[in-house]
């Protein structure tokens, strides 16, 4: 944290933890009998309880979605570009809530909690969750909370995508969904990338069928790679042209097969950093959960008719050189919800980042943001 | 408002779906939204039209039809499909019209008239490319790559069978002056014109 707060800082927060006792039926299911929920919140929720928003976390986030749990935290939450007093999720007006998703790895009931019916850690017992289980819980969760209905539910990449399904399942809950960097359902390169990200995982000789902690030991040398191939497709081309370039750690090659370039150097930190950090069943879980949402699919693959329902305003939002969700994905989005006669608006920013770009302030993304928050503020605060 | 919106909202029947194309600030579908309730969609793409339009509440796409055309729409998608002086400024202005009626029942199209008396004493006087207030660039740097006239575009809608329902011609302020009428294609600065298939 720095020495004095950034005035559009949301500050300290302390995360705080809900459990519920009623057993919730998955889609694959099964059912869990009991769970925990961690979450965060930002602002205060007005007497009417009409300006709450939802924040969904992507594959790898959490409930610490802005300020800092202590001083001597290094970096903020990982969207406090985007919460905070004057920010686009203005926490002045609104109050925000932000989870960590079941499965997770950050405090709410994942691979890594124990199991009340045999006392031990989940691991590879812990069910497959879907995006539609995410959203029951994440209702349950806005029941506990006093909030009937939310004036929007935000996210990018996979929590745009839960932000969707709310629309669908709970459209009298929610009035707005901006949905960024995201898309209505992965292609095969999409999927084929988050095979190759579990298989590094499970072919590593440490990650024992998903039991490693009870050998003591994490599948690090898996999961390091399942992050360095999941980066790449974070970043664009440009992105890691300008960042790296062929620049290299010594002018001379060493004609041998140790890190030489700037770039490996950076794919490994990032790797090793990570796999410190994140559980291995948690990583094959979201990928998972990813290649499963698809909300056209009970509805006979009619996307226009799964969003009939909605009843919501939308906001999407692409970026240029997204190639990961490409705007383009987001655009089939865009035509279905014209189809089926729904608000919506969509804009496509001009940025180099890649992917990553949803996290990153670049002015015009902050202009459309804050317009299309500002509106909401008008209609719920 | 302008004029030549008053005219555009007369033509638009209240509680229809309606597709601006080029939408611009979004000032027409938010005029057609409170006074016509419309369901009204819009295309543009000015980054700050976009965040306009969003102020406004308006429902705006970006996409660049000049590039994409028009062919993520349904047919019959819309009851009115409205482009207002962006016509003269794509590159293939007949096919966007044929694309338009696909989409809309009726269209609703306005551009400035080429044959403007005062566009043509100017070159008849300086022997230049005119420039006016209703065209203010210059031939290098102009957007307006297919400028014609009335006649050119009534032309256009005999060729591709498309009927003219209403059509009316202001000045360039907007403003609708009875004189202008006796010689549209003369005096008319610029057109509005209501079509359909």
């Amino acid at each position: 944290m720095p020495e004095t707060l950034p005035i559009d800082s949301v500050g300290l927060v302390t995360p705080q933890t809900l459990h519920f006792d009623q057993p919730l039926t998955l889609q694959c299911g099964k059912v869990l009998p009991e769970y925990d929920l961690v979450y965060e919140t930002y602002g205060e929720l007005n007497s009417s309880a009409s300006n709450a928003i939802l924040i969904c976390h992507a594959l790898s986030g959490h409930h610490h979605a802005a300020g800092y749990h202590s001083t001597s935290e290094k970096k903020p939450g990982w969207w406090d570009s985007c919460i905070g007093p004057g920010k686009p999720i203005d926490t002045s007006r609104f109050f925000v809530v932000s989870l960590n998703n079941l499965g997770g790895c950050h405090g709410s009931t994942g691979p890594t909690s124990i199991n009340p019916a045999t006392k031990t850690q989940y691991g590879p017992e812990f069910p497959v969750v879907t995006v539609k289980d995410w959203i029951v819980s994440q209702a349950r969760l806005a029941d506990k909370l006093g909030v009937t209905k939310w004036s929007a539910v935000i996210g990018g990449s996979l929590g745009g995508m839960q932000a969707l399904q709310w629309s669908i399942d709970y459209p009298q809950r929610i009035g707005n969904a901006v949905i960024i960097a995201s898309t209505p359902k992965l292609t095969a390169q999409n999927i084929a990338f988050n095979e190759v990200a579990r298989k590094a995982i499970t072919s590593d000789p440490a990650f024992h069928e998903g039991r490693y902690f009870e050998h003591n030991t994490i599948p690090q040398k898996g999961l390091m790679l399942a992050r360095m191939v999941g980066h790449i497709t974070y970043l664009s081309d440009a992105a890691m042209g300008e960042k790296f370039g062929r620049d290299m750690r010594n002018k001379a090659f060493k004609f041998g097969y140790d890190v030489e370039f700037e770039v490996e150097s950076y794919l490994n930190y990032q790797g090793e950093r990570f796999s410190e950090n994140f559980d291995a069943n948690t990583y094959l879980l979201m990928t998972r959960a990813l290649d499963y949402f698809d909300p056209a699919k009970e509805y006979e693959g009619l996307l226009e008719n799964a969003l009939k329902k909605a009843l919501c305003k939308f906001m999407v939002i692409s970026f240029s050189t997204d190639w990961r969700f490409s705007p383009e994905r987001s655009e089939i989005l865009v035509d279905e919800l014209v189809k089926a006669g729904k608000k919506v608006s969509y804009t496509e920013i001009d940025a180099p980042h890649g992917h990553d770009a949803f996290l990153i302030p670049t002015p015009r993304y902050m202009d459309v943001f804050t317009a299309f928050m500002n509106r909401i503020a008008k209609e719920f605060c | 408002m302008r004029a030549d919106l008053k005219i555009i909202e007369q033509w638009v029947k209240p509680e229809s779906s309606v597709l601006d194309v080029g939408c611009g600030d979004g000032t027409l579908l938010q005029h057609l939204q409170e006074n016509k309730q419309v369901n009204g969609y819009g295309l543009e793409i000015s980054a700050s039209n976009i965040t306009s339009c969003i102020e406004k509440d308006v429902n705006v796409l970006e996409q660049n039809v000049d590039v994409k055309g028009l062919s993520n729409f349904q047919s019959n998608r819309f009851d009115t499909v409205i482009m207002t002086q962006a016509l003269q400024a794509l590159r293939q202005p007949d096919v966007m019209l044929e694309e338009m009626l696909r989409l809309g029942k009726e269209c609703i199209v306005t551009f400035p008239n080429f044959a403007y008396w005062r566009t043509r004493a100017y070159l008849m006087r300086k022997g230049r490319m005119p420039i006016s207030k209703a065209l203010p660039y210059t031939w290098y740097n102009t957007p307006n790559i297919h400028l014609c006239t009335f006649k050119d575009f009534e032309e256009l809608c005999v060729q591709k069978n498309i009927h003219i329902l209403d059509r009316t011609v202001v000045d360039k302020e907007h403003q609708d002056r009875w004189f202008i009428h006796m010689w549209p294609n003369m005096l008319g600065e610029i057109a509005i014109y209501r079509v359909t298939r």
